[in-house]
Parts: structure tokens; C-alpha cells; sequence
């Protein structure tokens, strides 16, 4: 296990998942025939924000957003070091889970409209990934993540059905629409701001960051079903990531009902039927 | 220009408050958003949150009612902000200026730092103005000394509740 390219892997992380945020706010501009913010807006924006006052309701609040990062770190630096998939889909739960609570440490209602919004949401994306990992043990024979790299078909050749259920949740994850439901990946208006109301100055640049190491996280597991060449996985992984911003352009928001039955018919059905396939 | 200040100079983000206005100037300004002008290539977003805003567009003449709710919007927002008053009832109350229940412009509430007159402004004036909003807001972060961090647990109770009527 190389630490220094795990090392360089967490701390690029934040960096390319901000560059990619541009990138998607600059093509949506292209794609809706106006100019667009330069590519770095992102990172303009998280030092504005670490640079402006800050107010917080409670501690409470700003201890959930520290376990949001942490959590999303730890996720991160599974998947990097090839650790049990398994594990990982925790770690990223633990996360959101932080993210929920620290919507529901204040007493704005518009920010537990946004923390039970976004508790449904991992409601609904979650059951693919575990079934993910059904996949990779039945591929790889062991919920190691580090498999992926040593079984002779891409895990897409033989999971087709499950690499579109987990397109479907890819929206989700990346908080795109028609499925943006708790907080928007660009500024869409919420109520009010949805989970993030009572954040602001450096906790809000802390969120921001945060959204960037998940879009790299999120990008990786689309990037493990064709791990083999490793480039084939990251060109999987990007022409994953333009198809959501052709989605996010081409609908809009649905209902958080619509949402729950889609992903749970769809992608449960889906990724099932893929299942059983080998199963049985 | 250090990064810090490079970086804030191009972010800023946008509250639009309509403080009863006949909805003119706010067409204006929400169209400033579309593709046809286009405010968002500058950084800036309309942020539907006061604590996240550095900019506050009010439109509109200020009534007694609309005075506290502004009031309360701009108290939350953080340091260092900028607001704009857009149109001429938001500048100085223009033809309603007689009216019984019209108190004036946007600074019978909010200390105002530009102020753009039209019935309504075009939407290249508001751009304009929202630009002139950001060199004021160069000069203020120049002037701040470091990000303050202040907690709401000891906030007024005529604060915390926005109990508009």
C-alpha cells in the first residue's frame, strides 16, 4: 500500500472534485447559451466564505459539521487503500447521517425540512450500494474493494443492471436534478437553504468541501466497475459525470415521492434482477 | 491584490428582498439571472439565505411593516455586506413618496451604499449597480480586520423571532 499516493489521493481530492464543480457550472451555463462563472469559482467562493464573520445557533451544530469532513475523509481513504467496501458504504453513511443531524441541531424549520429531505435520500440511495457490495463479493469473492483490480471481466461486462441502478442513484449522490431533493449541487433556492440555513462563513466553506470530496467519492465507485485498465475506469467515471449534467440540464426537480419509488423500484428491481442472475 | 481579496472580489452573492414593490424592479433583476444578461458569469448567485449573502438588492418602497422584516434580514447577514437599492421607490420612494403608510426609500431601514434610479432600471443598470455593490465590498473586506465568529445564543428576542405581521 503506497501512503505517499494515498496521501496525494486525500489531499488532491478537494481540489479536483472543486475543479470538476466548475467544470459543471461552466458547461451548464454553455449547455443553457450564457457565458458561465471562470472554472475556479469554486475555490473562489469556499475563500470568500472562510473569510467572511461567521455565526453559528449552537456547537452542537459545528460538531456535526467536523463529523460530516471526518467521516467523508475516513470513506475516502478506504476506498483509496482498497479496504472493505462494505466498511466504506458506513463510513459514507456515517457522514450523511452527521450531515442530518447537524441540520437538526438548530432550531430553524427550514433546516429540518432540509435534514428530513436529505434523510430520505440516503433512504433511497443507499440499498444500491449495499447491493454493490453483494456484487463485488460475488465477483471477487470478498467484499475487498482491491478485487475489482484482479478479476480478468470488468464488473460492467457482467453487471450492466446494476451499473444503471447505480447511474440512477449517481443523481442522488451528486445532488442533481431530477433528483435534488435536500440541497442542490448548484444554487438552486431550497427552503430557504435546506440543510444548510444555519451554516455560514467558514462552516459553509467547510460544507462546500466537503460536497467536493463526496463528488470524487461518488465518481470512484462508478469508476470500479471497469477498474482494470485504470484508464477505461476514469473515462467510465467522467462520461458518467457529463451524462449527469446532461440530466440535471434536460430535468427538473421531482417530488421527494417520485424520488423514494423511482429509486426503489428501479434500482432496487434492477440491481436485484443482476443479483439473482448469479445467484441462482 | 492578494488571493484572499481576488477571490472575494469574485464571489459575490446575491439576496434580492422585494420591500412591497410593484414587482417591476424585481422582474428586472430576476432577469439578470437569465441567459439573455447573465449576472452569474461575475460569481455571483442569488442565495435565497441571508447568512450566506453579501449583497442585499432591495426593490421597492419601505412600509412599517416591510421596515422590520428588512431590518431583521440585514441584521443576519454577515460581515462584510453591501446593499443595493434598486429603482426609484427603493432610492427614494418616487411617486409614492405621499403616500400614508410609505415610510421612503431603502435607508428608512438599511444604511444603502448605491443606489441605481429607473422605473424600472434596465437589467444592464442593475448589473451595473450590482458591480458598483462589489467595489464597495473590495473596500470593506480591505478595512475588515479578521473573520469574527459570533454565536446567536445571546440574541434579542426581537432577533431571533422574525414575527412579521
Amino acid at each position: 500500500m503506497n501512503w505517499v499516493l494515498v496521501g496525494i489521493g486525500v489531499l488532491g481530492a478537494p481540489f479536483l472534485g472543486g475543479l470538476l464543480f466548475g467544470i459543471d457550472r461552466k458547461v451548464t451555463a454553455r449547455l443553457q447559451g450564457r457565458k458561465g462563472p471562470p472554472i475556479v469559482q469554486p475555490f473562489y467562493d469556499v475563500i470568500k466564505l472562510l473569510a467572511k464573520d461567521t455565526t453559528y445557533t449552537n456547537r452542537r451544530q459545528v460538531f456535526y459539521l467536523y463529523s460530516y469532513l471526518l467521516w467523508m475523509l475516513v470513506a475516502l481513504i478506504l476506498l483509496l487503500t482498497l479496504q472493505d467496501f462494505l466498511v466504506f458504504v458506513f463510513a459514507l453513511t456515517f457522514s450523511e447521517v452527521s450531515l442530518v443531524l447537524a441540520g437538526f441541531a438548530t432550531k430553524s424549520p427550514y433546516s429540518h425540512v432540509g435534514s428530513n429531505r436529505e434523510m430520505l435520500q440516503i433512504l433511497a440511495s443507499e440499498p444500491v450500494l449495499v447491493f454493490m457490495a453483494f456484487a463485488l463479493y460475488l465477483a471477487t469473492g470478498s467484499f475487498l474493494t482491491g478485487g475489482v483490480f484482479l478479476i480478468d471481466e470488468p464488473l460492467l461486462f457482467s453487471y450492466p443492471l446494476l451499473f444503471l441502478a447505480v447511474l440512477l442513484i449517481l443523481t442522488i449522490l451528486m445532488r442533481k436534478s431530477p433528483f435534488d431533493i435536500s440541497s442542490s449541487s448548484h444554487a438552486h433556492q431550497e427552503v430557504v437553504r435546506g440543510v444548510s440555513t444555519e451554516f455560514s462563513g467558514k462552516y459553509l466553506a467547510l460544507f462546500e468541501i466537503t460536497h467536493w470530496v463526496e463528488l470524487i467519492i461518488v465518481l470512484t465507485i462508478v469508476f470500479l466497475f471497469w477498474a482494470n485498465p485504470w484508464w477505461a475506469g476514469v473515462l467510465l467515471a467522467l462520461g458518467a459525470y457529463f451524462v449527469e449534467l446532461l440530466i440535471d440540464n434536460t430535468y427538473a426537480r421531482l417530488k421527494l415521492s417520485s424520488m423514494v419509488r423511482t429509486t426503489w423500484a428501479w434500482g432496487f428491481g434492477l440491481s436485484l434482477v443482476n443479483i439473482l442472475y448469479f445467484v441462482l | 491584490m492578494s488571493l484572499v481579496h481576488l477571490a472575494q472580489a469574485r464571489s459575490p452573492w446575491v439576496l434580492h428582498y422585494d420591500a412591497s414593490s410593484c414587482n417591476g424592479c424585481d422582474i428586472e433583476t430576476v432577469a439578470c439571472l437569465t441567459p439573455l444578461y447573465d449576472i452569474e458569469r461575475f460569481g455571483a448567485v442569488q442565495i435565497g439565505n441571508p447568512k450566506h449573502a453579501d449583497i442585499l438588492l432591495v426593490t421597492g418602497n419601505v412600509n412599517h411593516k416591510s421596515k422590520r422584516v428588512l431590518r431583521n434580514i440585514y441584521e443576519q447577514m454577515t460581515e462584510p455586506k453591501v446593499v443595493v437599492a434598486i429603482g426609484i421607490c427603493a432610492t427614494s420612494s418616487g411617486v409614492f413618496h405621499q403616500s400614508y403608510n410609505v415610510l421612503g426609500g431603502a435607508d428608512q431601514a438599511v444604511p444603502v451604499d448605491v443606489y441605481i434610479s429607473g422605473c424600472p432600471p434596465r437589467p444592464e443598470a442593475i448589473i451595473d449597480a450590482i458591480i458598483m455593490g462589489v467595489e464597495k465590498l473590495k473596500k470593506k473586506w480591505k478595512e475588515e480586520e479578521e473573520p469574527v465568529e459570533r454565536s446567536n445564543q445571546g440574541s434579542t428576542p426581537e432577533r431571533s423571532t422574525a414575527n412579521v405581521g
